[in-house]
């Protein structure tokens, strides 16, 4: 697969999709690598006090495992010059079992002259939308 | 405790450096699922024209929390973390973060808006390097409930 084009590019064009299925050492291994040590994303007890369902999945964790669609699509891990999102649900994951992210993209714009494409991504739990306005764009 | 509107326009002192070490990449880039070789290897980030292995889009949040934590931690702000969902977020990047880096950041309280018993929070982390080169920006909102919503 070679890298994509920005010239060949068309809005509307699928980026592809991605499954990332989260589980709780999942997010313990974030926990660590990020030094995010919330309790809501590890302990249950705590995240109950806090009127939530269960522990749910650190908001920036699957803004993070979102964006590897368009680096994966990119193949180049520098390619992504800005990325944003708003985070609409929470993602609880269960123990035991997984909470699986369906990504998936597509072109939402292209500029020439600045030599980047918008990127706009989906991203649902059981059909359910979990970040809104997500948009990365792309230096191709 | 209230948060403090006066709060807003606020600049806070540059951090002591981050030092972006190559198992803090790889670490980050294996939690959030990043595949690519560059994440990890330093060969695979030399061919693409790197000086070491490249942090993940994300990777600044590590360095932003850090700086964050001044505010969230002022007393003087009056935030309940136990209060705060994470709202939105924004990273808008001048060069890739490499490892050996070493980062400075400067935190700046954009805005505090009140509405509809929340209370939203937007900061701004401008990270540079060593010799004071900007690498990304940071844009985040908290969301802060009040104190009887």
């Amino acid at each position: 697969m070679s890298r994509p084009v920005l010239a060949e590019l068309e809005v509307g064009q699928s980026i592809g999709s991605l499954a990332v299925g989260l589980d709780r050492t999942s997010l313990v291994r974030y926990a660590g690598a990020s030094g995010d040590l919330n309790p809501i994303h590890w302990n249950d007890r705590f995240a109950a006090e806090v009127g939530l369902p269960g522990v749910i999945a650190h908001g920036m964790l699957t803004m993070g495992a979102a964006v590897e669609l368009v680096t994966q699509w990119a193949q180049d891990p520098a390619a992504v010059v800005s990325y944003g999102v708003r985070f609409t649900r929470p993602v609880p994951v269960p123990d035991p079992g997984l909470a699986t992210l369906e990504v998936s993209g597509v072109v939402g714009a292209v500029d020439l002259e600045a030599g980047t494409a918008r990127v706009d991504l989906t991203v649902t739990v059981e059909g359910v939308r979990v970040l809104g306005r997500s948009q990365a764009t792309v230096r191709l | 405790m209230a948060i403090n509107l006066a709060n807003a326009g606020r600049t806070y002192p540059p951090t002591a450096p981050y030092s972006v070490g190559r198992e803090a990449v790889r670490a980050f880039a294996l939690a959030v699922g990043a595949r690519h070789p560059a994440h990890h290897d330093v060969t695979a980030a030399h061919a693409l024209g790197h000086r070491d292995v490249v942090a993940t889009p994300t990777f600044a949040v590590v360095v932003a929390q850090r700086a964050e934590a001044q505010l969230i931690e002022d007393p003087e702000a009056g935030i309940d973390f136990s209060r705060v969902v994470h709202a939105e977020e924004r990273f808008t990047y001048t060069r890739p973060i490499l490892a050996g880096d070493e980062l400075v950041t400067v935190l700046h309280v954009d805005s505090i808006v009140e509405r509809a018993g929340l209370a939203m929070v937007t900061t701004r982390c401008e990270i540079s390097d060593e010799d004071g080169e900007p690498v990304a920006s940071v844009v985040s909102t908290l969301a802060v409930r009040g104190e009887e919503a």
